[in-house]
């Protein structure tokens, strides 16, 4: 097989889940099984890229041509392989546990759950390959009209409302501020492919550089940088593997990893840190980092709460991209990994607090830590993990963006990243003490549901596992930042 | 067969007008609908061999009565409106196969029979506004036209009586745009003695200073066809036409009607004038450049406001006449390029959703407003979606045609320095994506749930055809450019050829 072959099946293959879901709706067990078979298909697809890019091996398909200068264009980057390599493996793991999640809390209309579902994984991973901003852009708008049924699932007027403010922010963001962005960078340099180096640097005008800058980043609305926030916690009306694959993993992800990519192969990290055009960025993500943290702690309902630290996690990756020197970078990539495998625990868990004991909030936790041991295990290795205590995975990514920012003279960065652990401990291990809290047992039938338990287990225990095997992605993040 | 063939760009024109004529004596409406087809699909035909022996012998001058110009009338087809002249064909006959169902529910059924009557009159002199090469010989076109326009206007009263205010509008206004032609007309005429386009070129050139009278009459037929073809400040016959008018001939209108006129005043404007350049450059750049700015950010803003929906098209009709009209006066290959594009693109895009929201209408049996088409993406989910598909090209959404048409008039403005310009249609743009979404939220996100209705496959038909056009145009644009590189050129680089 072909390196193209390899894209295109790549590519293919949650469209052929999505298509096997829809043909076999009558037969749930076949119908659900098209997911794990699709993400496992599209795992070692991307996993093989992984490593044929280390290989200096070239995964690149031009379709045709759109207009002057622009290919219908898959090019696949260090960073999109770190990207797809995420979006896939959690993929799997989601399928199963969406499985338990949607037979236990039983929602309705299941199959167009899963058929959206899968096609949201695809525009993910069409983002991660895309060869130009263009092709980013496409699948960017794909993604979110993909989602939006899925975060409408349930059909009432909450979640019809929630629906409407997440596509509004975003495709309103994306069509008044990202896409004009893309018009400029194109008319500045008659090309939009994705360049080591950049593309910008003695063709566009330095002095303007930093008011495109502010355009792709709130018009980049997945990123979530405040004031364009707001739909991430309306999003959270969703059934939870939405919410854990989609807006702790593929959706934000897809936000800020199209933003570091503008920052590494469009604009040029060497040519953003020498205008100084992201300085203003860096304390607006630094105001997200430490209000998203604030707001958290005041959410009572767990997934409001994991939404809000979401937020303030993005925040880091957007930080990392606006210091732009190389430790930041290289930390912003690894915080993609990092966060999304610490963060979809989190989510798993919640969900599976809510299938086993029906709780949504954290103040009627009390208890039943010593019910579910197995849930909270899971939920404590991933909140260590995005705190960034050693040794977890979530350490690594968090030290290089200390490195990054006193690299680029920004002490305060530094010390604010430290404050922001701190409030991360509170507002993650709070709801730990409470359902290890002996004095408040509260009398919860718990039903089973073992489909949702094991895949927190198995990504928190990853969270462990990977701490030891950080150079296998550190290999591939150099090749990002060189 | 041969004969037909040598005589086609005559039959484009000529056809349709007789079949007009016989239409009027037949009772039966399906027939009448029948033979409209019929003759539509001939029509097409002819296009479509015009169009391959443009291709292979280019320029073609058909003499009526093989009268050689200047005495004779003669029609051109070259590469400005040879492109337009195969749009205009199939886009008619996608309309009018939609048109029947929305005749029969919008107006007395009696009378609609004889629509087709005036639907195919209307059809032959927008054709022959398009194919001719003679001035007055375009007056009268115009005057039919309005004429057929008018009539198929008051045709709305059965639905709703202020149709006939907008059809008299339109009469008035209409009037006092042909009198401005014909007054230039008759300067154009006094001084060189000649009405034939291609005469009159070489006629004037030999006012190589220019004359006042000669600036007079150009400027008067300047603003007569601006007036017909609804450049703002001249536009308030526009929107109320278009929103009273039947739905099908709403779609005729918006889609190709200003359209037609738009050609002949840029072949005025750059063939014309051309020999003119001091004042071509004046009336360009403090003339149509302004008014076409504001007409964008007066069209959108006012767009913005409307309730009723027809209105809220027409109203953004009037600021993509704006950017229409404003790649024009970029006086240079890349501006008429765009404008080209943006004519072939605009007319499907505009096209389909009158359609689309005719079929609303229709099944909503009174005006389509915000408030009545709540819940209605529930309702009627194939024609809603096309209208989603229509209205994300019309904000130019990437793969979508209206993205293509917004690249190519960024770079033209790109590549004459003109910034502010790209600022200011970057905010209408923005600006205009307010307009649709309020009818995306109505028709999408309403709590109000519907169940699926079954849908007339006749109408939502032709509507997808347009949709999936929009969708084929945005990622296959090739086509498009092609047309329209060989018109801008045509007008720019060849002069009077």
């Amino acid at each position: 097989m072909t390196n193209e072959d390899l894209l295109i099946l790549g590519l293919l293959t949650p469209l052929f889940a999505a298509f096997g879901s829809y043909c076999f709706k009558n037969n749930i067990n076949v119908r659900d099984s098209f997911g794990v078979i699709g993400g496992i298909i599209t795992f070692l697809i991307s996993l093989k890229i992984f490593n044929g890019l280390q290989a200096e091996e070239q995964y690149s398909i031009n379709l045709f041509t759109l207009f002057d200068g622009v290919d219908f264009l898959f090019n696949i980057t260090p960073l999109g392989s770190i990207f797809s390599l995420v979006a896939s493996s959690l993929w799997i793991l989601a399928s199963i546990y969406t499985v338990g999640y949607m037979r236990g809390a039983g929602e309705k209309n299941q199959t167009r759950f899963v058929i959206f579902y899968s096609i949201a994984i695809h525009a993910a991973l069409a983002i991660a390959w895309s060869g130009n901003l263009l092709m980013l852009f496409i699948f960017y708008e794909i993604l979110t009209f993909s989602t939006f049924p899925l975060v409408g699932h349930k059909q009432d007027a909450e979640s019809q409302a929630a629906g409407r403010v997440y596509l509004s922010i975003l495709v309103g963001t994306s069509l008044v501020l990202f896409l004009p962005a893309i018009f400029w960078v194109w008319l500045e340099t008659g090309s939009l492919n994705f360049t080591p180096g950049g593309i910008l640097e003695g063709k566009f005008p330095t002095e303007y550089l930093m008011f495109l800058v502010a355009m792709l980043v709130f018009g980049i609305g997945k990123a979530a940088i405040m004031p364009i926030h707001r739909w991430l916690p309306a999003a959270m009306v969703a059934p939870t593997p939405v919410s854990a694959l989609l807006h702790a993993v593929a959706v934000v992800k897809a936000g800020v990893f199209s933003f570091l990519m503008v920052v590494v192969y469009i604009i040029g990290p060497d040519y953003l840190l020498q205008s100084k055009a992201s300085n203003w960025l860096v304390w607006l993500s630094s105001f997200t980092i430490l209000t998203a943290s604030i707001i958290a702690i005041s959410k009572d309902d767990l997934k409001a709460r994991l939404a809000y630290s979401t937020i303030s996690q993005l925040s880091y990756i957007i930080l990392g991209a606006a210091l732009a020197t190389t430790f930041a970078l290289k930390g912003a990539s690894f915080h993609i990994i990092t966060h999304a495998a610490g963060k979809i625990t989190l989510f798993f868990c919640a969900g599976a607090i809510y299938v086993t004991a029906h709780v949504k909030k954290i103040s009627e936790l009390g208890g039943l830590g010593f019910k579910t041991p197995m849930i909270f295990f899971a939920y404590i290795l991933g909140a260590l993990s995005i705190i960034g205590v050693p040794p977890l995975i979530g350490s690594w990514s968090k030290l290089f963006l200390v490195i990054g920012s006193l690299e680029a003279d920004f002490l305060f960065v530094a010390v604010l990243l430290g404050i922001s652990s701190l409030l991360n401990i509170y507002y993650l291990l709070q709801p730990v003490f409470i359902a290890f809290n002996k004095k408040n047992i509260k009398n919860i039938n718990i039903t089973k549901a073992p489909l949702t338990v094991w895949p927190p287990v198995i990504t928190g225990v990853g969270c462990l596992f990977l701490f030891f095997f950080s150079n296998y992605f550190l290999n591939i993040i150099n090749g990002v930042v060189a | 067969m041969n004969i037909l063939l040598d005589d086609a760009p005559a039959l484009v024109v000529v056809l349709p007008l007789i079949i007009a004529a016989i239409i009027a004596f037949i009772p039966s409406s399906r027939l009448a609908w029948f033979i409209t087809i019929v003759t539509l699909v001939f029509h097409l035909l002819l296009s479509f061999e015009l169009f391959q022996s443009f291709s292979s012998f280019g320029t073609i001058i058909y003499e009526f009565g093989n009268w050689p110009p200047p005495w004779g009338i003669s029609f051109k087809l070259d590469g400005v409106n040879i492109g337009l002249q195969l749009l205009f064909s199939a886009f008619v006959l996608v309309t009018s196969i939609y048109s029947r169902k929305i005749f029969l529910s919008e107006i007395d059924p009696e009378d609609s029979g004889k629509a087709y009557s005036l639907w195919l009159l209307a059809i032959g002199s927008l054709n022959g506004i398009i194919l001719t090469n003679d001035i007055f010989n375009l007056f009268v076109f115009l005057e039919i036209s309005a004429l057929s326009s008018i009539s198929l206007i008051s045709l709305g009263a059965g639905t709703n009586r202020k149709a006939l205010l907008a059809a008299f509008n339109y009469l008035v206004i209409g009037a006092i745009g042909a009198t401005f032609y014909v007054i230039g007309v008759g300067f154009a005429y006094a001084m060189t003695g000649t009405l034939n386009m291609n005469d009159l070129i070489i006629q004037l050139s030999q006012y190589s200073e220019g004359q006042l009278a000669i600036f007079a009459g150009m400027s008067f037929m300047l603003i007569g066809l601006m007036v017909k073809s609804a450049v703002f400040p001249l536009h308030l016959w526009l929107p109320p036409a278009y929103s009273y008018a039947p739905s099908a001939v709403s779609t005729l209108f918006a889609a190709l009607a200003t359209k037609a006129i738009l050609i002949f005043f840029v072949r005025i404007l750059y063939e014309v004038f051309s020999i003119y350049n001091g004042y071509l450059e004046i009336f360009l750049d403090y003339i149509l450049l302004p008014l076409s700015l504001i007409a964008i950010f007066v069209g959108t803003i006012i767009a913005i406001y409307q309730n009723d929906i027809k209105k809220l098209l027409a109203y953004s009709s009037i600021a993509q006449i704006g950017y229409i009209t404003l790649a024009f006066s970029i006086n240079d290959n890349s501006g008429v390029l765009a404008g080209f594009v943006h004519i072939f693109n605009h007319a499907l895009i505009k096209g389909g959703l009158f359609m689309a929201v005719g079929y609303l209408a229709i099944s909503l049996n009174d005006r389509v407003t915000l408030e009545s088409i709540e819940g209605y993406g529930q309702k009627y989910p194939i024609t809603s979606y096309a209208l989603l598909i229509c209205g994300l090209s019309l904000i130019g959404l990437p793969l979508t045609n209206g993205f293509i048409s917004k690249l190519y008039i960024f770079q033209a403005l790109y590549s004459n320095e003109m910034f502010l310009t790209i600022g200011l249609v970057a905010l209408s743009s923005a600006l205009a994506v307010i307009y649709f979404w309020k009818i995306v939220e109505k028709l999408f996100f309403s709590s109000k749930g519907y169940e699926a209705k079954t849908e007339d496959p006749a109408i939502y038909i032709p509507i997808w055809i347009i949709a999936i056009s929009i969708i084929y145009f945005g990622i296959f644009s090739s086509s498009i450019i092609e047309f329209s590189s060989i018109a801008s050129e045509s007008l720019i680089l060849g002069g009077s050829n």
